[in-house]
């Protein structure tokens, strides 16, 4: 295993870490702006009298949920393979 | 409403001796087990990634987030839902950023990371400061919050709530160390995911398993406004700032980050958080759920008339939907909470008083195994023993803005030093005692002179600093000055980045 390999490895997982953590911050501050902003809109109905700013609430939950399942998806297939690749003679 | 709350019913008191016999079952078990120091902090490292999960979320879902959330939405309507989210976007950056790495590079806290390419004594100096600042602000505000709740629901006088929590507590951690630690945890994080989710169907069982009836009812009663956004976010800077303290002030805390090393690898530490962000998110969930179906089936003149800030909804909507019985076991839950979060504090704050500055800065690392696990023990005596004295002092005081407080100083001295000494290569020791001691002083200073602690407990009229929690200023301050201060090269610390690069991929065998 060679540094430049190891280096490469490290700055590929620093990538997808900083766009999922830019993804996570735009999707909370996303709804944080809207309810500064966007009251009203955020106080329209969707269904019933349930309102668009709770359900994007539950949305922002959600989304928690699906970055964390993207990433570990990635980590597992992707970046433990390549690890392997480095750590020793292919099995 | 007539309720058997403050009252002392055998059913709330006997699930809470049920609670405390199993938890100091599960404690002796461990004391059996734990040997060496390795055992004490990071029970030998044999959690599973599941398990681990489990005792995330049951080491961060406080009482605040049970009773505090519930109570807020059940008064405040979609208000109280800006932080059932702001609680949980926490936790995908510490998937992201910090899990995997941090269990590859240290071995029992946070310190052991930055420290690690750096002059040691220095960093650690500053890290466990920042450690014991985050710690006790958490503590304080668990400890009051304790004797407070355990007041109201018990009728036990105040006192007495502190010193019982204090005692059990220490048992656990002195006797059974992070062994019975993690186990109290998962065993709470069950009985509080299970009770809310069992309210959670009692509620929706009166609307038809239909979630849009209840908002639905909210709205009827209540008015719409109740499910739009009023005035709690009326100046968008303080929710950004808010927001910022507690996206990244969850990567900064000890207790939390002090988990990851129980398991065996980073591949089980990624596992850990991903289920943990599942049962936390869940569990937020349930609290919108809780809140409004407090609103609508207690009634919010209810809620008020047992206590002004609303703490009390969900044990009251347990009553009206279970009875004394189901009362008496969401009271005990309450119970069971206060005790994993305090017992998972008390032992970070040992770590750092005892790992990080007696082995590390007083003996130069150097000190034998049955010293190191003497000193833990005798500092977790010593946390445990502060903990009963600051909740007895702090009584009767507004404590709620310690929480965010804590959150702060973990985000702005802890998560800034940490996150950089993974990633930059330049970062020198210079750099992080620069940007650990400015983001420790800036965030309690600016609290000093926010409208949080001027006019909500001090009473002034006017604040010198607007903004009501201040991570939007002292998280990047404390960026900027590591930055600044790395300007001075350190050649050692950039010789051993390669070092840190490798070992926060490969790991380390036997570690």
């Amino acid at each position: 295993m060679t540094d430049s390999a190891i280096r490469q490895l490290a700055a590929r997982r620093w990538r997808v870490a900083l766009w999922l953590t830019a993804a996570m911050l735009a999707v909370y501050f996303g709804f944080i702006l809207l309810i500064a902003f966007a009251k009203p809109l955020m106080g329209s109905p969707v269904a019933g009298k349930l309102t668009l700013g709770i359900l994007l609430g539950v949305l922002v939950i959600v989304s928690a949920w699906l970055l964390t399942w993207i990433y570990v998806r990635w980590a597992n297939r992707t970046y433990d393979a390549a690890v392997r690749a480095l750590s020793g003679p292919p099995a | 409403m007539s309720t058997a709350l403050g009252q002392p019913s055998a059913v709330a008191i006997g699930f809470f001796l049920a609670f405390i016999a199993v938890t100091l079952g599960i404690t002796w078990w461990a004391a059996r087990r734990t040997h060496t120091t390795s055992h004490f902090y990071a029970a030998g490292r044999t959690i599973t990634g599941f398990q681990n999960g489990l005792a995330l979320a049951g080491d961060y879902m406080s009482a605040a987030s049970f009773l505090g959330i519930a109570g807020l939405v059940s008064l405040s309507g979609f208000d109280g839902l800006i932080y059932s989210t702001g609680w949980l976007v926490g936790w995908p950056v510490v998937l992201f950023l910090i899990a995997e790495p941090l269990r590859n590079l240290g071995k029992y806290t946070f310190a052991d990371v930055v420290a690690y390419r750096m002059r040691p004594r220095p960093v650690r100096i500053c890290a466990a400061i920042g450690t014991l600042t985050t710690v006790v602000f958490y503590l304080i505000a668990q400890m009051v919050g304790a004797g407070n709740l355990i007041r109201l629901m018990f009728g036990l006088p105040y006192e007495a709530a502190v010193l019982v929590v204090g005692v059990v507590m220490l048992a656990y951690v002195l006797f059974g160390g992070m062994i019975a630690t993690t186990w109290v945890q998962i065993v709470k994080a069950v009985l509080l995911l299970s009770g809310a989710l069992i309210l959670t169907v009692l509620v929706l069982a009166r609307f038809g398993f239909n979630p849009v009836a209840l908002f639905s009812a909210a709205a009827d009663r209540y008015g719409a406004a109740v499910l739009t956004p009023g005035q709690l976010v009326s100046n968008p800077w303080d929710a950004v700032s808010l927001g910022l303290a507690l996206m990244f002030g969850t990567a900064g805390l000890p207790h939390i980050l002090m988990r990851f090393y129980t398991v065996p690898d980073a591949r089980a530490a990624r596992a850990s958080v991903f289920y943990a962000t599942g049962f936390i998110g869940f569990f937020y969930l349930l609290t919108f759920i809780l809140g409004f179906g407090a609103m609508v089936l207690v009634g919010q003149d209810a809620i008020r008339a047992v206590d002004r800030g609303g703490n009390m909804a969900a044990p009251l909507l347990a009553e009206v939907l279970g009875g004394t019985a189901f009362l008496g076991f969401i009271a005990a839950v309450a119970f069971a909470t206060i005790l994993a979060v305090v017992a998972g504090l008390t032992l970070s704050g040992a770590a750092a008083l005892s790992h990080d500055l007696w082995v590390n800065v007083v003996r130069h690392g150097d000190a034998s195994e049955r010293e190191q696990f003497r000193v833990a023990r005798l500092a977790t005596v010593v946390l445990g023993a502060i903990a009963i004295v600051l909740g007895v002092t702090f009584k009767g005081q507004n404590v709620a803005f310690m929480v965010g407080l804590a959150f702060a100083v973990a985000a702005s001295a802890n998560f800034p030093a940490l996150f950089l000494s993974m990633f930059w290569r330049r970062f020198s020791t210079a750099g992080a005692v620069a940007s650990m001691t400015t983001g420790t002083v800036s965030a309690v200073l600016l609290i000093y002179l926010s409208p949080t602690l001027q006019i909500d407990v001090l009473h002034h009229t006017s604040a010198l600093f607007p903004l009501r929690n201040p991570g939007v200023i002292t998280l990047p301050l404390a960026f900027l000055t590591g930055a600044v201060a790395s300007i001075w090269p350190d050649s050692v610390s950039e010789a051993r980045f390669a070092e840190v690069e490798r070992r926060a991929l490969l790991g380390v065998v036997g570690e």
